[in-house]
């Protein structure tokens, strides 16, 4: 065996060596818990700093000022607070709406569920909008044909639920069926399609709003509803929202 | 960047321990640990909860899981540092830097990868690209085409790494977009079967690239045992082989410990997932006894 056949044959070695898999033969897992036993790293506390301070300000700006402290469970088929929602987004949205569409918002419904806290009576900030509509939910509006508007109110009359609804009024007679319905006013002609605002939650089956699922056109409106909602406060001085008769249960 | 150059650098010098090793016919008897550290579905939580939050109080907070990844490392520098996705949404901070903070921050606890939520599209895959220079860690994703999008390029289908001389891919998977976000938000996006991409995936990891340990990152969801044709972490575990551990998100599950899964070969892998908010750290440490290598006697798994 020459020194070059020994090399080579080292090299070989080296490679294989290089190529060969180890494996483990121990796994050991488990979780820590992030908790206030924990020391803070001040390094990163203070960079964080200056970004919470910005945001904590700008949510604590005040806004807008409400009378009363309006919550979504005073009330059974309507409340104030889900009253003042659906309003605020028609009165945001139709014009957007309307320019993009030359149409008019018929009507408006929401979910009670997406009402995620209270408005306090006294001082509201852009906290307020981001308490009460935590989530990221875009407002969109949809046509719906006769049919559909029909289901949806059958879905509203079986919820007894106090949907946020705006532009649409229901009433029950005393045994909780349906008695007389009106968009904007009017008599529904279940022959003609209306436009809907709503949120893409239940426009994608949130609910189990299926009537929704049987939609015409969705229009978008790139419009969050918590901006909305910042941007109604941010233009009204007070607000007092009422409970009213939109839809109510005769007795 | 720095931390990767050393473990780099770290990898070449233990291949020349190598080189010496072989004239004495072995190793000498070392064992090796890596440690594995994950996040998932953090969400923006960049401040702990107050002591008042009535789920978790007192409970995350990115300052204090710093510290703490920095004792980890000080412990064993053998250590990677991964994100299942959904680092984007759920706090104020989102709001108004669109994942700006999220990412500063992440670069800064030194993380060595990240894959990719259905809420990272949250502000669409332009948001995302636009905070893309805010990271100094990798994105990974082998089952979306990002090809006909911003992020075409940015986004590696695996990487691996070399950590005391083991060598360790990483691959990362991503839900179906479709029915989940909107189509405007993640465009051309394109979703390819996990499974398959998986196997495909842990192939080039274990034969092509050699790798010692094979990781996968799943936005997928741990389980759902209802739905038999959707796939989830349990499922994927099942169904291929050579992935050495599943780090799960999206379903913000809480375990009591990592789940032990018989993959397709009936060998033990595990799947993890540490809830949400960055309310936990997860941590798993793979040992590898250089002496009695190969003995394939078995693994035993304490979790």
């Amino acid at each position: 065996m020459n020194i070059k056949t020994l090399f080579a044959c080292f090299t070989l070695l080296v490679l294989a060596s290089c190529k060969t898999p180890v494996s483990y033969n121990k796994i050991e897992g488990k979780q820590i818990a992030i908790t206030d036993t924990l020391p803070t790293d001040q390094s990163i506390e203070a960079f964080i700093k200056p970004y919470r301070e910005h945001v904590n300000s700008n949510l604590d700006s005040v806004i807008c000022y409400a009378t009363d402290t309006y919550s979504k469970s005073d009330g059974y088929l309507n409340t104030a607070i889900g009253n003042f929602i659906a309003d605020a987004l028609y009165q945001r949205s139709n014009p957007i709406f309307k320019k993009r569409s030359d149409h008019d918002i018929d009507f408006v419904l929401l979910n009670h569920g997406g009402i995620r806290a209270i408005i306090s009576k006294g001082d509201i900030t852009t906290r307020t909008a981001f308490e009460v509509m935590p989530f990221e939910n875009a407002i969109v509006v949809t046509k719906l044909k006769g049919e559909q508007v029909k289901e949806l109110l059958d879905y509203l009359v079986e919820a007894k639920r106090a949907h946020p609804i705006s532009k649409l009024n229901i009433v029950l007679d005393a045994d909780g069926a349906l008695k007389d319905a009106t968009i904007n006013g009017k008599p529904i002609d279940y022959n003609k399609s209306y436009y809907v605002l709503t949120n893409d939650y239940l426009l994608n089956g949130g609910d189990r709003m299926d009537f929704f699922k049987k939609r015409d056109t969705v229009y978008v409106l790139d419009y969050k509803i918590r901006n909305a909602l910042i941007d109604y406060f941010q233009e009204t001085d007070t607000i007092s929202p009422v409970k009213d008769n939109r839809f109510i249960q005769l007795k | 960047m720095k931390r990767r150059e050393f473990i780099q650098q770290t990898a070449a010098a233990s291949a020349l321990v190598g080189l010496g090793g072989i004239g004495l016919q072995s190793f000498s008897g070392t064992t090796k640990k890596i440690t594995i550290l994950h996040t998932n579905d953090v969400h923006s939580h960049i401040d702990p909860f107050g002591p008042e939050d009535g789920r978790n109080p007192n409970k995350g907070g990115v300052a204090r899981r710093a510290g703490l990844i920095a004792s980890i490392r000080k412990e064993n520098p053998n250590t990677l540092l991964l994100d299942a996705g959904d680092i984007f949404q759920g706090t104020p901070y989102f709001n108004y830097y669109g994942g700006e903070l999220e990412f500063k921050l992440m670069s800064m606890l030194k993380y060595d990868a990240a894959t990719i939520g259905n809420h990272d599209f949250d502000n669409g895959i332009e948001g995302l690209y636009a905070q893309l220079p805010h990271a100094k860690f990798d994105f990974i994703s082998s089952n979306y085409d990002f090809s006909n999008t911003v992020m075409d390029t940015h986004v590696k289908p695996y990487k691996t790494f070399m950590v005391d001389g083991i060598k360790i891919g990483v691959f990362g998977l991503g839900i179906e977009l479709e029915g989940l976000v909107d189509k405007n938000m993640y465009k051309e996006t394109k979703y390819l079967n996990p499974v398959e991409i998986a196997q495909e995936m842990s192939r080039i990891l274990k034969e092509n690239e050699k790798c010692d340990l094979v990781i996968c990152l799943s936005h997928l969801g741990y389980n759902y045992r209802d739905q038999p044709e959707k796939p989830d972490d349990l499922k994927l575990g099942k169904a291929t082989k050579d992935i050495d551990l599943i780090i799960g998100g999206h379903t913000h599950t809480f375990l009591d410990k990592p789940t032990v899964v018989k993959n397709s070969e009936g060998k033990n892998m595990l799947v993890n997932q540490v809830g949400c908010y960055g309310i936990n750290l997860g941590k798993i440490d793979f040992y590898f006894d250089m002496d009695k290598n190969k003995s394939a006697s078995g693994v035993s798994i304490i979790v």
